[in-house]
């Protein structure tokens, strides 16, 4: 592409689009997700939730949102500045790297990346960093332990995240997410054939996103607020809305991989992308408002014991049929 | 000179409590204030804890955030007049302190209560104690990390709340009995409302029961955590389901009968297991036999007055002389002992309140547990701390 | 063997997890039981005890029944009741005259009229709605309104002129305006 003398590469062009088009998505998802979330738990409890700001509080993220942002920024003694100030953006910036190969529709996608699984899942463990670094950074005993959990808990549930994840890509045989999707012809979905990788990748997303019943990082009746309890104003609503954010993600992936992306029985395209990922991140939110939560070491027994062995058995049982059949 | 990290770390932080707690045995340890404004301590206990990693080798309760000179008000005021503190010693089951501390008073003066009034008492006491069991049902679920099932509870707790305003007047610190009765007699709404009442909460337990008691994941949290022997609730003198969910029968309804309680066909729910399931297992069933025995009450209260005649006015002077009065509380045994020296006030007003023998048990019991089982266990005590510290 | 028991026992629960799903899925899809405050209001508040009011005599409703014996201001636990009498009409010239030759006279004197209910203010900021000023009231002048809203921004609109208050209640002005401001 030729802007007057400039040459300027048309994936370039093409990633500053998307990246603008992924800060209005991420912005308006986090602005829904805040709003359904808390519209799920008013009607799971018989209560309508959020009422009064706008028509059925429509308006009430938005005012939450003005709230967090006229909030102080806090820092506590004897903590560190720039890693706590670097955490939550630490924590938000690799959103926009993760929905870059995400295939939306069968023309909507940032960037046909051929290893696109691969990147998601080399990204997602930023996030990590950011939720280590801001319990560490914190100086407060609370934020530390939620740190460290959040640590264990992140890095054991990537194994077998992976290893479902890599018994469709042996299936398929490829990692281009675009590609996947492809080959999943309407009624040929991958949760069809793998339907133990897709409860496991599923338990294990609930586990990444740290969201109930495996949000221990941040247990507020154990740990205060885990990693951000010192953090107030816009810096917790960054990691507020990058944990929206990794939900999104990991329900696309999951759409993408294992629901058959656009497909669907009637006009397939991006709708019916949008509308399995919604429905997903309401079973994440059914979830959430029905159970209580997990002990840390039940959490990783249930990784190490059941999620692991299950992924392995799965993955070999997968490569032995692609072998023979 | 501040040599090492340890004595920085006085300067800058903590108090009395956090600075002479012992020094472990090597510095790999953390000390940890747990409250007191954290969410699992429900109101302002504070528990200073050193933990390794996350298991906790030593817990020790701070107590008395929250006392607000209950007993040496009671030598202030007149035998009336103390009646609306005892709606605020515990405020989940305000009938039951009510209930001890005009006992006591009843005893002292010798006053005769009608049976009517015996049997008012029973039914509200007793509606009184479900509510309570129903918002500690949903606040234990709370500190498990279960959001919904505190906003199910509240849904019933608001019809017993409703019921307990027709005759009290009020919703929580409910100051209703006096000595030698009640203050106003059940209307023909209360009981046809109880009536109505009683099925719809006998047809909700099975919902708590799918919802909650056999959720896996709940029973891995609480099966097996928290033991408390027999021999340990001795020592401490627990009472109530504390003492209950460890086996032992002890009920003071049973016990020690007061009032009409030894006319009741009821059953003492116990487990064996000690664990916190088993003290979440005898709430559930007492709220079963709650609505039993008021089920009994109602058919059997006779007609009558609801307040003996010549019953103490405010400036009632006591005989001289002491009683003690005990009643079974939601929480366990609550005791009133009032000493009169024969003026209109009480020389001295002792409440014995259940909460503090079975908060006791905790530094004990959570030796070696996680922080997310002390927490358990600390919500299967069922601590009031306006009670505990008095 | 046990092992394997353990581990079906472990997934046999998980269909608990399903039960607890449809629980929840069912209230989800209920109606809900929340009353919108401001829109609607609980019906229920006939027999809620909030602060209290004076009770008008029955031949006057402008005047209380209190025959200003001040014994439910002894009574309070709070002290939040502080009751007066009006001052006593000063004798005029004549009364005197005619008292003074009464008792030259070593006739009886008759006694005062009835003290007159002067000022009855009452602190509800102190207030635990106990309710022995009720019980204590030997003609019953007193009793409890079902006033459940309450909110003010300044504490003095809280300590209440029970006099003014029956005043308004007779002119039929809604109870709970007349908070005088002392």
């Amino acid at each position: 592409m030729n802007i007057g003398p400039i040459t300027v590469p048309i994936e370039l062009v093409r990633i500053m689009v998307a990246i603008l088009a992924f800060s209005l998505f991420i912005g308006l998802n986090g602005v829904i997700l805040v709003w359904l979330e808390r519209k799920v738990a008013g009607h799971v409890q018989r209560r309508p939730g959020p009422y009064e700001v706008g028509p059925h509080g429509l308006l009430q993220p938005v005012a939450d949102a003005l709230k967090l942002i006229g909030k102080q920024l806090f820092i506590p003694k004897g903590a560190d500045k720039i890693l706590f100030w670097a955490a939550p953006i630490l924590s938000f910036l690799p959103v926009f790297l993760l929905l870059i190969p995400m295939p939306f529709g069968p023309k909507l996608f940032a960037l046909d990346v051929d290893l696109g699984l691969l990147l998601i899942l080399a990204f997602a463990g930023v996030n990590v960093l950011a939720i280590c670094l801001a319990g560490w950074s914190s100086r407060n005993k609370w934020s530390l332990l939620g740190a460290a959990r959040a640590v264990s808990q992140c890095v054991a549930y990537e194994i077998p995240m992976l290893l479902s994840l890599l018994s469709v890509a042996f299936m398929e045989g490829t990692l281009n997410l675009t590609q996947i999707v492809n080959q999943q012809e309407p009624w040929l979905w991958n949760i069809v054939y793998q339907p133990l990788a897709f409860i496991i990748f599923f338990v294990c997303a609930v586990a990444e996103t740290n969201r109930c019943p495996f949000d221990l990082p941040e247990a507020e009746s154990e740990l205060t607020a885990g990693f951000h309890t010192e953090y107030s104003g816009m810096a917790f609503s960054m990691f507020m809305l990058a944990e929206y954010s990794y939900i999104i993600v990991v329900c696309c992936v999951a759409t993408a991989v294992f629901l058959g992306g656009w497909h669907g029985p009637f006009y397939p395209g991006s709708w019916w992308f949008l509308g399995k990922v919604y429905a997903l991140i309401l079973v994440f939110m059914w979830l959430r408002w029905t159970y209580p939560r997990v002990r840390f070491d039940q959490l990783l027994n249930i990784n190490w014991k059941w999620l692991l062995p299950l992924s392995l058995l799965n993955l070999f049982v997968t490569a032995f049929l692609v072998k023979v059949l | 000179m501040l040599h090492t990290e340890r004595e920085y770390s006085k300067l800058i932080a903590g108090d009395f409590y956090t600075h002479h707690m012992e020094p472990g045995p090597d510095d790999r340890t953390m000390i940890l204030n747990m409250g007191p404004q954290h969410p699992s301590t429900h109101g302002v206990l504070r528990i200073v804890i050193e933990i390794d990693g996350e298991y906790i080798l030593r817990a020790e309760p701070v107590l008395g955030y929250l006392h607000r000179m209950q007993e040496k008000m009671g030598e202030l005021k007149t035998y009336l007049q103390y009646m609306p503190n005892m709606g605020r010693v515990d405020y989940l089951h305000a009938l039951a302190w009510n209930w001890a501390y005009v006992g006591a008073v009843e005893r002292l003066g010798g006053i005769e209560v009608p049976e009517r009034a015996q049997y008012v008492r029973v039914i509200t006491t007793e509606l009184n104690r479900i509510s309570s069991h129903l918002l500690w049902w949903g606040a234990f679920l709370l500190d498990l990390g279960a959001f919904t099932p505190i906003l199910y509870a509240f849904d019933d707790r608001e019809k017993i709340l409703d019921l307990l305003q027709i005759p009290t007047g009020s919703r929580l610190t409910l100051c209703y009995f006096r000595p030698g009765g009640v203050v106003n007699d059940l209307t023909k709404d209360f009981i046809d409302g109880l009536r109505e009442f009683i099925p719809h909460m006998r047809s909700r337990l099975p919902m708590y029961k799918g919802l909650v008691t056999d959720n896996i994941i709940l029973r891995k949290r609480v099966e097996g955590v928290g033991i408390i022997t027999e021999e340990t609730c001795r020592r401490y003198g627990a009472t109530g389901p504390v003492v209950r969910g460890s086996g032992l029968a002890y009920d003071v309804r049973r016990a020690e009968p007061y009032s009409v309680y030894d006319k009741f066909d009821f059953e003492i729910p116990t487990d064996k297991e000690c664990d916190a399931m088993g003290r979440y297992n005898v709430r559930v069933a007492e709220i079963e036999q709650s609505l039993r025995i008021i089920e009994q009450a109602l058919d059997a209260m006779p007609d009558g007055p609801h307040m003996v005649k010549g019953a103490p006015k405010v400036k009632w002077k006591a005989p001289a002389g002491e009683s003690y009065f005990a009643v079974e509380g939601a929480r366990g045994k609550i005791g009133v002992h009032v000493v009169s020296d024969g003026s209109n006030t009480p020389y001295r007003v002792k409440l014995r309140a259940p909460g503090f023998c079975n908060m006791s048990l905790f530094a004990e019991v959570a030796r070696g547990v996680l922080i997310a089982d002390a927490v358990a266990i600390l919500g299967s005590l069922d601590l009031v701390i306006p009670e505990l510290d008095r | 063997m046990n092992g394997i028991s353990q581990m079906w026992k472990n997934i046999s629960g998980l269909w608990s997890l399903i039960v607890g799903l449809k629980i929840t899925g069912k209230y989800f899809v209920c109606p809900q039981v929340t009353v919108h405050y401001p829109r609607k209001t609980v019906d229920n508040l006939s027999t809620f005890r909030g602060p209290v009011e004076l009770v008008a005599s029955d031949n006057d409703p402008t005047k209380p029944k209190c025959i200003v014996c001040l014994q439910c201001a002894g009574a309070c636990p709070s002290g939040c009741l502080t009751v007066a009498a009006k001052p006593a009409p000063k004798p005029t010239a004549e009364e005197i005259k005619a008292k003074k030759e009464a008792e030259a006279k070593g006739e009886k004197v008759k006694k005062a009229a009835p003290k007159e209910l002067g000022t009855f203010r009452y602190d509800f900021t102190l207030c635990s709605l106990c309710g022995t000023c009720v019980d204590t009231c030997p003609v019953g002048s007193l009793q409890f309104s079902s006033d459940a809203y309450l909110a003010s921004r300044n504490k003095e609109d809280f300590v209440y002129d029970l006099l003014a208050r029956l005043a308004d209640q007779a002119k039929g002005i809604k109870s709970g305006s007349s908070q005088s401001k002392e």
